[in-house]
């Protein structure tokens, strides 16, 4: 039977820098140790009106100075369970495990807003240093990418042949509701001159069906395993081919309707028909140009399909393993039932017309906005504004983004993101390893995705294992972080 | 799950089935439509980065993942 679906998405952002000598590294190192530095001095912030050096009550006490903010490789866990780090000259914020879909699309925004504040601490700590800004892009248009990954719970038991086979058609087709949209071509992978927008950031960038690699030669099944749990019961299923995404619903569906796609692998369920690709990577790019989703896919068995009947598939294909089973894996039923609902949505409007979800997916709001803005400017594909506008669509800054004006319907509250900058998710083990860090970070000198190392003063250290994404939950250890007053009597209660 | 799921059609079926229209854009939907389209060019013309040529070529990333 299918595991939960434990979950969470990896993002790296792109990040500009002007004054300062422009090094990405430093900058990013610089929006980390900026939000840890005012993280840990306060919580809840106001960041309206503030000046660094500047006391509110009027003078600085001997010894009191702005915080100092070091540009080293930064790297920090915080109380919501996230992890905030440079990796790649990017600042990388990874999103605590979450229990179901919706959830982390709570906390994928939460990181934006993390961001946000990081880029307004940055300019109270380092006045006049350099004005950092961050996008959530996976692209430069000039052919380098960075990614934005999704990870996956799943039964060690299950073999990964197997995971290929019920993944590969699912990655190659998402694209069509999960895409971020861009402007041109910046590979070999498709011809230039005939394509002037893509419905993925990623897609083109993907050479090998699978692999090892996260840089090179970027496989749409990636084998890494490192699990970050029991490696005999769990594996981490690392997904690299999604784009990041602003609207709400498309970080949704990416995830859930994988989620739902893995569970029905785990669960052994199999198409009415085959839906192997003769050629996934040559797929992958073409359905990326593929604008009136009607490109036909060579099948493996000789047959054809558009991106959207692979969909519907799949979409038929869970819909009965959903009645025969249940979708108990991927969340509670409310989850589960939207999870559905949405997904034929966006399917029936890929099918009668995509810019009916001009309010719902990336790519058709950003191809829309691109394409009205040439009809009043008469620009060329070519025209820089028309790349200005690309990019500024993923700009985090509220006065800039051009993702905030064009009217995208959200799927959760902005009380629950907010509350997610700070508070764990309460259904996994990312639960204790945020909720120790808000009470006893001082003792805490390590925290990983898969332990926490306690320094209570006496030797020896003490680490804590949490090899089990399940346990460390609000319901199961609440009761011990409550009833102990210090994280000695903590470790105590926990060994006896 | 809601009941309709029962209901579905394969994708077979579907496509043999009669294309059901959505309702005909009003034209005062369709006014609306274009209103907030023009709503949103100007906004993008206010707050567009001034030197867009300039803000594209500097936008450069190392790779990453």
């Amino acid at each position: 039977m299918a595991i939960a679906k434990v979950c969470g998405i990896e993002t790296e952002y792109g990040i500009t820098t002007t004054g300062g000598d422009g090094n990405p590294i430093a900058a990013s190192s610089v929006l980390v140790n900026a939000y840890a530095s005012i993280e840990q001095r306060k919580t809840g912030w106001d960041f309206e009106d503030e000046a660094p050096g500047n006391d509110a009550r009027g003078f600085a006490p001997e010894g009191t100075m702005a915080p100092l903010v070091e540009t080293h490789l930064a790297n920090t866990v915080l109380t919501n369970g996230a992890r905030y780090y440079v990796d790649h000259a990017h600042p990388e914020y990874s999103t605590p495990e979450c229990s179901n879909p919706l959830e982390l699309v709570v906390h994928d925004k939460a990181g934006e807003e993390v961001l946000r504040r990081s880029m307004a601490a940055a300019g109270i700590t380092l006045p006049n240093g350099p004005r950092v800004v961050v996008y959530k892009n996976n692209s430069d248009g000039k052919g380098n990418t960075y990614g934005c990954h999704e990870n996956y719970l799943m039964d060690r038991s299950v073999p990964f042949g197997d995971i290929v086979v019920g993944v590969v058609p699912h990655f190659v087709t998402r694209q069509i509701f999960t895409g971020a949209g861009k402007l041109g071509v910046e590979t070999q992978a498709l011809d230039s001159d005939q394509v002037h927008f893509q419905i993925s950031q990623r897609a083109e960038f993907f050479e090998e069906v699978v692999g090892l690699e996260t840089t090179l030669k970027r496989p749409i099944v990636n084998t890494r395993d490192e699990p970050h749990a029991d490696p005999k019961r769990f594996r981490r299923l690392h997904v690299i081919v999604g784009d990041a995404n602003l609207s709400e619903l498309a970080t949704f569906l990416k995830v859930a309707t994988t989620a739902v796609v893995l569970a029905m692998v785990e669960d052994q369920v199999t198409p009415a028909r085959c839906l192997a690709l003769a050629d996934p990577v040559r797929a992958m790019h073409r359905v990326s140009a593929d604008l009136g989703l009607n490109t036909t896919l060579d099948m493996a068995d000789g047959s054809k399909a558009t991106a959207l009947e692979v969909q519907w598939e799949i979409f038929s294909m869970a819909s009965k393993y959903a009645l025969e089973e249940g979708l108990h894996a991927i969340g509670d039923p409310e989850v589960c039932a939207l999870v559905m609902d949405r997904w034929e949505f966006v399917l029936r409007g890929l099918e009668s017309d995509p810019l009916s979800l001009v309010n719902h997916l990336d790519w058709v709001a950003k191809l829309r906005m691109i394409e009205a803005y040439r009809d009043r400017h008469g620009c060329s594909w070519s025209d820089g504004r028309l790349s200005a506008l690309d990019l500024q669509y993923h700009d985090l800054r509220p006065e800039r983004s051009l993702y905030a004006r064009v009217g995208m319907e959200t799927l959760v509250d902005q009380s629950a993101i907010s509350a997610a900058v700070s508070e764990p998710p309460p259904g996994t083990r990312a639960w204790f390893r945020g909720k120790c860090l808000a009470r006893w970070s001082d003792t805490i000198t390590t925290a990983n995705w898969d332990s926490l190392v306690f320094d209570l003063g006496d030797d020896p250290l003490r680490r804590v294992p949490m090899m089990d994404p399940l346990k460390g939950t609000a319901e199961l250890a609440s009761e011990l972080l409550d009833g102990s007053t210090n994280p000695a009597e903590m470790l105590k209660r926990l060994s006896s | 799950m809601p009941e309709r799921e029962l209901k579905r059609k394969s994708p077979t079926e579907r496509s043999d089935a009669p294309v059901v229209e959505d309702a005909p854009v009003t034209s005062e939907r369709g006014e609306k439509l274009k209103a907030d389209l023009d709503d949103l060019l100007d906004e993008i013309d206010e707050v567009l980065e001034d030197n867009a040529e300039e803000f594209v070529r500097n936008y450069v990333q190392k790779g990453g993942q």
